[in-house]
């Protein structure tokens, strides 16, 4: 497809020992696309996002993030991941931090900003999430669903290019998951660059330009979400959807 | 009986000798403790090595073999100190490997994410550490660190067999003058017991104020 390319994987392999985890991974994400990762566990598909950031390293292979190699470490390193946002399944709100400390911290520390600045933009977010309410609570006050939005607002406030969510809605309780993809709905109507590793077959449907299907550490398929959903190519795909497609 | 009132400024200046050997060394030790930490757990693997390599050589030579080493074997190579120095960098550097280890596991309570989470924003290695990391890891290390510091205070009583003037060593002086010795290590324990009972109040206090607050 013809689009302004955000983030590019060429032929990347990663392993944890012997064990193979990405193997020869092809992945282009253009700018504003919003692709979704799904695949049974141990796929891949948190290790192929914690590559994009660099909180894995790889063996071979190259990633680009806006035409750059991604650097090797140090300070070059640090400013990559300021601008790809990431969020983790366990939220990893910073545990001894109010909310409105936890979305200030990095603006301050990384993008030197002054306390009132940083607090200000901090407030914005938290009232697009909607939590400006809950400002100074600490995150063990808040429910999962709350703190899961704490965290996106924390990662926008870092203005990032793209961002990365592994499985998001996984550790919520059920009612609580409408209130979080509304959130990452909502950006991508904006024109947010995302990656979502999720099973939330709804927002693959509404919300992704495209769906990749990883299986053993490969990507079996990448296509557009009617076409994956509707008419899957591989065996394995039509397994795991009539797997999951089932509850 | 009257040890004490006799020798009171003997007494004195022991019991100043050791808690000034003790103030000094313990902030070596934490300073250094603090610093083999961060080495230990930085993502430079030389740094790692480092850490490693202090911790394991210094937590498994014997205080008094380091006196001996220190206080012997640093002249050698044309440095020469106040011996109370010598005592000081000795008893300083042992406890930090001791510091380090306790710094570590506190680092180790903390869950891997809350540094993942930290350095995903863009956060350096060492802002990682000083404002997500250890602040959490602070309130598990107040005790260990506190007892760390109370065997350093003890420990400190090797000194004198180096002629550093600390509170054990005035029974020497005491014993020739012709005092009862029973009556000089009961004065002389309970100096000890004044400055351990101090430090354990201190941490005491710290745990209270930080430990249990999250
Ligand atoms: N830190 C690690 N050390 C060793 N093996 C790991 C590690 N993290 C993940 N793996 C292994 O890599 C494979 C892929 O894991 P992961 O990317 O988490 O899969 P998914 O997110 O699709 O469930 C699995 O076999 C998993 O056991
Ligand atoms: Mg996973």
């Amino acid at each position: 497809m013809a689009v302004d390319p955000l983030i590019e994987l060429h032929d990347v392999n990663k392993y944890y020992g012997d064990l193979h985890v990405l193997k020869d991974i092809n992945l282009t994400v253009g700018r504003g696309e919003v692709v979704v990762v799904i695949g049974p566990s141990g796929s891949g598909k948190s290790t192929l996002c914690r590559t994009v950031n660099r909180l894995e390293t790889i063996q071979s292979g190259t990633i680009r993030l806006d035409g750059q190699p991604l650097p090797e470490e140090g300070k070059a390193l640090a400013g990559l991941r300021a601008e790809v946002g990431m969020v983790f399944q366990a939220f990893n709100l910073f545990a001894h931090k109010t909310v409105l400390q936890n979305v200030s911290l990095a603006q301050m520390k990384v993008r030197s900003r002054k306390r009132p600045e940083a607090d200000r933009r901090s407030r914005e977010l938290l009232e697009r999430v909607g939590l400006a309410e809950h400002a100074d609570k600490l995150p063990a006050q808040l429910s999962g669903g709350q703190q899961q939005r704490v965290a996106i607002a924390r990662a926008l406030a870092m203005d990032p290019k793209a961002l990365l969510f592994d499985e998001p809605t996984s550790a919520l309780d059920p009612e609580m998951i409408t209130e979080v993809l509304e959130v990452m709905q909502q950006l991508a109507r904006e024109g947010m660059t995302m990656v979502v590793v999720t099973h939330e077959m709804g927002f693959a449907r509404s919300a992704a330009n495209r769906v990749v299907f990883m299986d053993g550490g490969r990507i079996v398929e990448d296509r557009t979400p009617e076409d994956f959903f509707s008419n899957p190519e591989s065996d394995r795909a039509k397994d795991f959807l009539s797997k999951i497609l089932k509850h | 009986m009257n040890v004490l009132t006799d020798n009171f400024s003997t007494y004195g200046k022991g019991f100043l000798g050791t808690v000034e050997l003790t103030v000094y060394a313990s902030l070596l030790a934490l300073a250094l403790g603090f610093l083999m930490a961060s080495f230990r757990v930085a993502p430079v693997a030389s740094l790692r090595f480092f850490g490693t390599a202090w911790v394991t050589v210094l937590r498994n030579t014997p205080l008094t073999l380091l006196f001996f080493a220190v206080l012997l074997g640093l002249p050698r190579f044309g440095l020469v100190l106040p011996f109370q120095l010598f005592a000081v960098l000795a008893l300083g550097c042992y406890t930090s490997a001791f510091i380090c280890e306790a710094l570590r596991s506190g680092i180790n309570t903390v869950p891997r994410g809350q540094g993942e989470a930290a350095r995903s924003l863009g956060m350096t290695f060492g802002q990682t550490l000083s404002a997500v990391v250890l602040p959490q890891a602070f309130r598990s290390v107040i005790a260990p660190v506190g007892s760390t510091l109370i065997a350093l205070a003890k420990n400190s009583a090797i000194a004198g067999a180096f002629s550093v003037t600390e509170l054990l060593g005035t029974y020497r002086t005491l014993s020739e003058l012709g005092y009862n010795i029973i009556w000089t290590f009961v004065w002389i324990a309970l100096g000890y017991l004044i400055i351990t009972l101090t430090i354990s109040a201190l941490f005491h206090l710290m745990e209270k104020r930080w430990g249990v607050a999250r």
